[in-house]
């Protein structure tokens, strides 16, 4: 599209996009967000500058193929289906453990949040996908 | 034990991936697509042992005791599922791998399928209402996609049937969810069947029932929701029809199977008749709208429809020889099913044309072909020593026990309509002699204006040379003898589906495996 | 509220059956939206509803204080939602391909597959 409008801003909007995503994807277990939701913030971020710039470029933005990164999230998804199954027998169990930080205090990261990591490339994978599939030609 | 119950969804799961991981490689994929079939076979096997001998056995995800957690549980009915959906499973794959072409292989065949079976395991093994509702979405999506990939405009066409009844099907499943939840406060099978006889008020019980027959009803192609079926199961390539026959409406008469005896016994009197006539209108519709088609495939589609209602009979009888009946019906149809389509695909490779008035002449051209079709034909039909005469005459001996002449009558009125169909069939595709028109074409240069998947499958049955033809044929060969085999060891298979009927008409063990010794 | 929503949730359906019946592609699309919305709706609203706060226990306690409201039918609606999501994505890729295979969004021209061949048509009559 050949907005002047549309491309500084989508300059400026892609990098905020990107970030809140993460921010989203971080935030999601006490608060609203979660792996889903930020997926999409993503898949809107590419969205938005396929209209800008086309979809050729926006697909320079996404580094692994599609498929490539639907595979890998639902390989990290099965992945963190495994430290429960080491830790109390049961598989998706929440197992958590804390990450030292300089400082004295820690950070405490667990297995949702390894889920969560996996669906978040599997929805970013399965959203481009789709992007791609309605915008080339039949 | 844990992983035991866990392996049937889990490893064509891991297999879909590694495919999708890996999905530059055509080879890697075949290989996955096999394994992963493979891997539900066998792992479904061993649960079946383990269930055989223990009795059920329950595992809860993530560590959340019963009733808050998701429960896998398997009983004998989901051991049995799992096991006859892994040799349907194999014989697709082993089909595929020989007949798929590199383009839809790229598309991601491979973990599609094993994402469907993933779902499907997972619908047999799971214990609660909502994660049933999660993996019947799986299975759906997964087949949504296979049925249209590819692209033709015949696929396309089935496509959107197929999915926007599903959806609205699958709207209605989860509404029902909310319900009961709303209702009783849990979703676990076990906590429900204490709760729901207690719970108030009745009507809003029975309502629930109904939007649940509905779902499942759709799935499992009864009347009058059976529609999407003969739409949409004749367009997509051989390889698509044959896994999704003999796996997904099986899948809903499973779900029709477990909430009917466990949850919603409570009014018999409304639901016993009910399901009575749903399974005569489906059988006498299903074989009466199969004599008027004319397309291998379409035949068969219809076919379904009417052994559906075979099936849903059982839970109109209620009795243990109705419901061992059903539940050895189902494996008998799996199997039978599959290979007919088998054949069918084989078929319609080798004429270029899917119309029965084209083809002709296969009883001398491939002979054993025609061996697999007579099999799968014959135990479909019900003609002894096979699985279906076994299953027929079970379920009409268990219908005059409960005194349902009229269903006795249509019982044995559909399966002489079905051996009419069959040998309709089996005269247009294998006794008459080819038209002349095809005459000095030969199965490679057949004019083929039709959908290029057939045009495909004839390329590859001829430039692959005689081990895709052998790949096409063993798995119908295999899933015949498979027939045979359960006719000629009806005893103990009976054996075992009367003790899964019970295990179904008395939860005990079911409800005691996944709640823990009763207090 | 609680006499409202149970309303909206019929309207949804209503409209969304409605719409699904319609021989249109785009209607059907926006029906089955309508549909999948109601129902997630209607879970939110069986289950009860209340102002409670947020389900999560405190740092320094065992099990939760006061009221919270009940975890599991957000879970529900948020996994309705995202399979939803999922498939209607799926359906609105498939309807554009339709839509452009065959020049027009009329669903009742989606019959080719449905003829029966009476009279041995060349390939089944697809063409």
């Amino acid at each position: 599209m050949n907005s002047i409008v549309l491309q500084a801003a989508t300059r400026f909007l892609i990098t905020l996009l990107l970030l809140f995503a993460v921010f989203l994807l971080i935030r999601g277990h006490n608060e609203p967000g979660g792996g889903f939701i930020a997926g999409l913030v993503v898949a809107s971020a590419i969205a938005l500058y396929a209209l800008t710039c086309g979809m050729s470029a926006a697909r320079t933005l996404m580094p692994l193929d599609p498929t490539i990164l639907l595979g890998t999230g639902l390989a990290v998804a099965l992945v963190s289906a495994v430290p429960g199954i080491i830790e109390s027998g049961a598989p998706l169990d929440g197992v958590w453990g804390e990450v030292p930080l300089p400082g004295d205090r820690g950070v405490k990261l667990g297995s949702p949040l390894l889920f969560d990591l996996g669906v978040f490339f599997t929805v970013v994978g399965s959203a481009v996908t789709v992007l791609l599939s309605l915008s080339e030609e039949a | 034990m844990t992983a035991l119950l866990v392996a049937p969804f889990a490893v064509p799961m891991i297999a879909a991936v590694l495919a999708m991981l890996g999905h530059r490689s055509v080879k890697l994929q075949r290989i996955l697509g096999v394994a992963g079939a493979l891997g539900l076979l066998v792992t479904g096997i061993a649960l079946l042992i383990a269930i055989e001998r223990h009795g059920p056995q329950a595992t809860q995800l993530s560590g959340w005791d019963a009733p808050f957690g998701i429960t896998i549980v398997a009983d004998l009915l989901s051991a049995i599922m799992v096991v006859i959906s892994g040799m349907v499973a194999t014989a697709s794959a082993v089909y595929s791998a020989a007949t798929v072409d590199a383009r839809r292989t790229a598309f991601g065949y491979y973990p599609l399928t094993n994402f469907l079976l993933a779902g499907v395991a997972g619908a047999f093994l799971t214990g609660d209402l909502f994660n049933l509702y999660v993996w019947f979405e799986v299975m759906l999506i997964a087949s949504f996609v296979l049925l249209a990939l590819g692209g033709e405009r015949p696929q396309l066409e089935g496509a959107v049937k197929y999915v926007a009844i599903n959806l609205v099907a699958s709207t209605m499943f989860l509404a029902a969810a909310g319900l009961i939840y709303g209702l009783t406060g849990t979703l676990n099978f076990a906590d429900l069947a204490q709760r729901l006889p207690e719970a108030e008020p009745t009507g809003l019980v029975t309502a629930i029932a109904m939007l649940l027959l509905v779902a499942f009803g759709v799935k499992a192609a009864a009347f009058p929701l059976f529609f999407w079926l003969p739409a949409s199961y004749h367009t997509p390539p051989a390889d698509v029809a044959i896994l999704f026959s003999g796996l997904l409406t099986k899948v809903g008469v499973y779900a029709l199977l477990r909430t009917f005896t466990l949850l919603f016994d409570h009014d018999p009197g409304l639901i016993q008749p009910l399901f009575l006539w749903i399974s005569s209108t489906t059988m006498v519709i299903g074989v009466l709208g199969a004599l008027a088609q004319a397309e291998f495939r379409r035949v068969l589609s219809f076919h379904i429809v009417s052994q559906v209602g075979y099936m849903l009979l059982g839970i109109g009888l209620l009795t243990p020889l109705a419901l061992a009946g059903a539940i050895f019906y189902i494996a008998h149809h799996m199997l039978a099913k599959t290979a007919l389509f088998l054949v069918a695909g084989a078929v319609e490779g080798t004429r270029g044309s899917r119309a029965l008035a084209q083809q002709g002449g296969l009883f001398e051209r491939r002979p054993r072909l025609a061996m697999v079709f007579a099999i799968a034909a014959l135990s479909l039909a019900g003609i002894p020593p096979l699985s279906g005469f076994v299953a027929k005459f079970v379920l009409v001996r268990a219908g005059l026990e409960a005194e349902a002449y009229l269903v006795v009558a249509a019982v044995l009125a559909v399966s002489l309509l079905t051996i009419v169909s069959m040998v309709k069939l089996w005269n247009e595709a294998f006794w008459k002699p080819a038209p002349e028109a095809e005459e000095g074409e030969g199965p490679t240069g057949a004019p083929a204006p039709a959908a290029t998947s057939v045009g495909t499958a004839t390329a590859t049955s001829a430039g692959g040379g005689r081990w895709r033809l052998a790949a096409q044929l063993a798995p119908g060969a295999a899933l015949a003898l498979g027939g045979i085999a359960l006719g000629i060891g009806a005893g103990p298979a009976l054996d075992l589906s009367m003790r899964a009927a019970e295990q179904l008409l008395e939860p005990t063990a079911y409800l005691e495996a996944v709640l823990g010794e009763p207090a | 509220m609680e006499a409202m929503l149970p309303l909206v949730v019929g309207v949804l359906y209503a409209a969304g059956f409605y719409l699904v019946l319609r021989p249109t592609l785009g209607q059907l699309i926006v029906g089955l939206a309508l549909l999948t919305n109601a129902t997630n709706l209607l879970i939110f609203t069986a289950a009860g509803l209340s102002r409670d706060g947020a389900p999560l226990i405190a740092a320094d306690s065992e099990t939760v204080s006061g009221a919270v409201a009940d975890p599991v039918p957000q879970a529900l609606v948020l996994t309705a939602i995202v399979i939803g999501f999922g498939v209607l994505a799926f359906f609105i890729a498939l309807a554009y391909r339709v839509y452009r295979t065959m020049d027009s969004d009329a669903l009742n021209d989606l019959n080719s597959t449905d003829r029966l061949d009476i009279g041995g048509l060349d390939a089944g009559g697809e063409a």
